[in-house]
């Protein structure tokens, strides 16, 4: 089982955490076009290697930002969101 | 030298000291131009090279695999064929699989080891049981046979399941497919492959896709690990790393790549003759030929091209084989490994010109691409030769992201995504 580190509770394991996508992946705005919203809901970057995600401790429902390597699984830094991502 | 496998040959290449086999495909030297190209030596890949030669009739086709072939899910796959989906859009493309499937052995002349043995989907409470049957309505409208078998049937047919009393999950009955059932991987693969090299098809092996080839924003062919080479057309069926080949073309795509992990038993006697899965437990078996029970369930929670797979997920899967089959409580594994997926929104492939013109794609086909080879190989060709869509892969353009028209057989997939 791997600890990922909540920026709110500290280590955790894995299973209390969900996937949100990636990081400054913005919302759109209701006016936006049909393709901006197309991007923003399906096409992801889905990098092999080092990438920053979006996360969500579901234990205590904080969401946060998580760098980590997608083929070792290495986490390299976990922050609050600071209102920007 | 002998190429034609059959008794007879056999028996004659016994005697002979086995001596006499030709060897199943060439490794050639790339050229510098193909008519097509296609990325990716799994499955896909191989049998999308053989109706282009077979069918088309294109002469200059080349299979460009980084590894070996099969190397990818299509060596990894726990190898269950059906076609019970529930779209007719998705009928439509995994029943044309299943037939093709059902006469490919001779096609290819290669045991695939096709054994149609059944698959059975539990239901597990009376609120399920009518989403079953609506499930099989819909199959029997799309003309695929499913029906749905009660509690007592399920029992005579395997009566290792758990029917206790307290079970956690007891059962209402199932959707039973009779077509459905297991082949085996690599012959697939290593039967596409051979018979596409028996056309004239280059199979070049080690050799990995770096880059794209582009001219006035087209793309005119790949740059590889053994150099240039240029195509009319490039279609790229690389599964799991479809992503990374995305990103070098310029574009991004509605796929997450994850780990799906399998694992078998060590070889016991024939104790279990058909395909269960239950969406309860989310664990699904079956039993190789070898005697082995074949394990498998829900992706890994996390995004990953790691191919090896975590803990939770396996102890989930095991946790769910248990409760169905107390018996296997005393059986031990023998290996477990990962492979990974290219997961879409809606649980269904991509097929279609990318966002790179001149390059084609045929993806996003998750946990369920093998029982697709042969349909999916069917329409890729027909896209690759001509340029545009086969009927039945047309509304699984990329397109569908934007129109809204997603095919969300989620349920479908049978496995928790
Ligand atoms: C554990 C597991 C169980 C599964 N169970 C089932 C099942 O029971 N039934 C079912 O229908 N499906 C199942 N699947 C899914 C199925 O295996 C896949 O959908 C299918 O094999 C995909 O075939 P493919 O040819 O597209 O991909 P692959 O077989 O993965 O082939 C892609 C190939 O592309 C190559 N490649 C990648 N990048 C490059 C590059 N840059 N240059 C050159 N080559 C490259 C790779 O090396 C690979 O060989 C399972 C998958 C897994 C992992
Ligand atoms: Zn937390």
């Amino acid at each position: 089982m791997q600890l990922f580190p909540c920026p709110f509770c500290g280590p955790r394991p894995e299973t209390e955490f969900h996937f949100g996508g990636d990081a400054g992946n913005t919302r759109p705005d209701a006016a936006a076009s049909d393709s901006d919203w197309t991007n923003y809901l399906f096409f992801k970057h889905n990098r092999k290697g080092p990438t920053r995600e979006i996360w969500m401790h579901l234990t205590c429902r904080e969401v946060f930002l998580m760098a980590r390597d997608t083929v070792s699984h290495e986490v390299s830094a976990t922050e609050a969101l600071g209102g920007e991502a | 030298m002998t190429r034609h496998y059959s008794a007879l040959s056999v028996i004659k290449e016994g005697l002979n000291g086995q001596k006499g086999w030709a060897p199943a495909w060439r490794s050639p030297k790339p050229a510098k131009q193909y008519d097509v190209v296609i990325i990716g030596g799994g499955g896909q890949g191989l049998a999308t090279a053989y109706y282009l030669a077979k069918t088309h009739g294109v002469k200059r086709v080349a299979v460009i695999e980084r590894g070996w072939l099969g190397g990818g899910n299509t060596g990894r796959n726990t190898t269950a064929i059906r076609s019970n989906y529930y779209y007719p859009e998705s009928t439509a493309l995994y029943d044309l699989s299943l037939r093709l499937y059902e006469t490919l052995g001779r096609e290819l002349n290669y045991n695939i080891m096709l054994s149609q043995r059944g698959m059975m989907q539990i239901v597990s409470s009376p609120g399920e049981m009518e989403m079953a049957a609506r499930q099989v309505n819909a199959m029997q409208i799309n003309g695929v046979e499913a029906r749905l078998m009660d509690r007592s049937e399920v029992q005579r047919r395997v009566p290792i399941f758990n029917f206790a009393p307290d079970a956690r999950y007891p059962v209402y009955g199932a959707i039973y497919q009779e077509r459905a059932g297991v082949a085996r991987h690599d012959a697939v693969a290593w039967g596409y492959a051979r018979a596409a090299d028996a056309l004239g098809v280059d199979i070049l092996q080690q050799c990995e896709v770096q880059e794209f080839l582009t001219e006035g924003g087209r793309c005119v062919g790949v740059a590889t690990s053994k150099g240039e080479i240029r195509a009319e057309r490039v279609g790229m069926a690389v599964a799991g790393s479809s992503g990374v080949l995305a990103a070098k073309a310029g574009f991004r795509l509605p796929i997450t790549s994850y780990t799906l992990q399998a694992c078998v038993s060590e070889p016991v006697k024939p104790i279990f003759d058909t395909v269960l899965v239950s969406p309860m437990t989310g664990t699904y078996v079956s039993q190789s030929d070898k005697g082995e029970m074949v394990i498998g369930g829900g992706l890994d929670r996390v995004p990953s091209y790691g191919q090896r797979g975590n803990l939770p997920q396996l102890e989930t899967v095991l946790s769910g084989l248990l409760e169905m089959f107390p018996v296997f409580r005393q059986l031990r594994l023998l290996r477990q490994w990962g492979g990974t997926v290219d997961v879409t929104p809606d649980s269904s492939p991509i097929f279609g010109e990318s966002p790179l013109p001149g390059l084609y794609l045929n993806g996003g086909w998750g946990t369920g691409g093998f029982k697709a080879i042969p349909a999916g190989g069917t329409v890729f060709a027909h896209i690759l030769a001509t340029g545009g869509h086969h009927e039945i892969s047309r509304p699984f353009d990329l397109n569908r992201f934007r129109t809204g028209h997603l095919l969300d057989e989620a349920a479908g997939a049978g496995i928790a995504h």
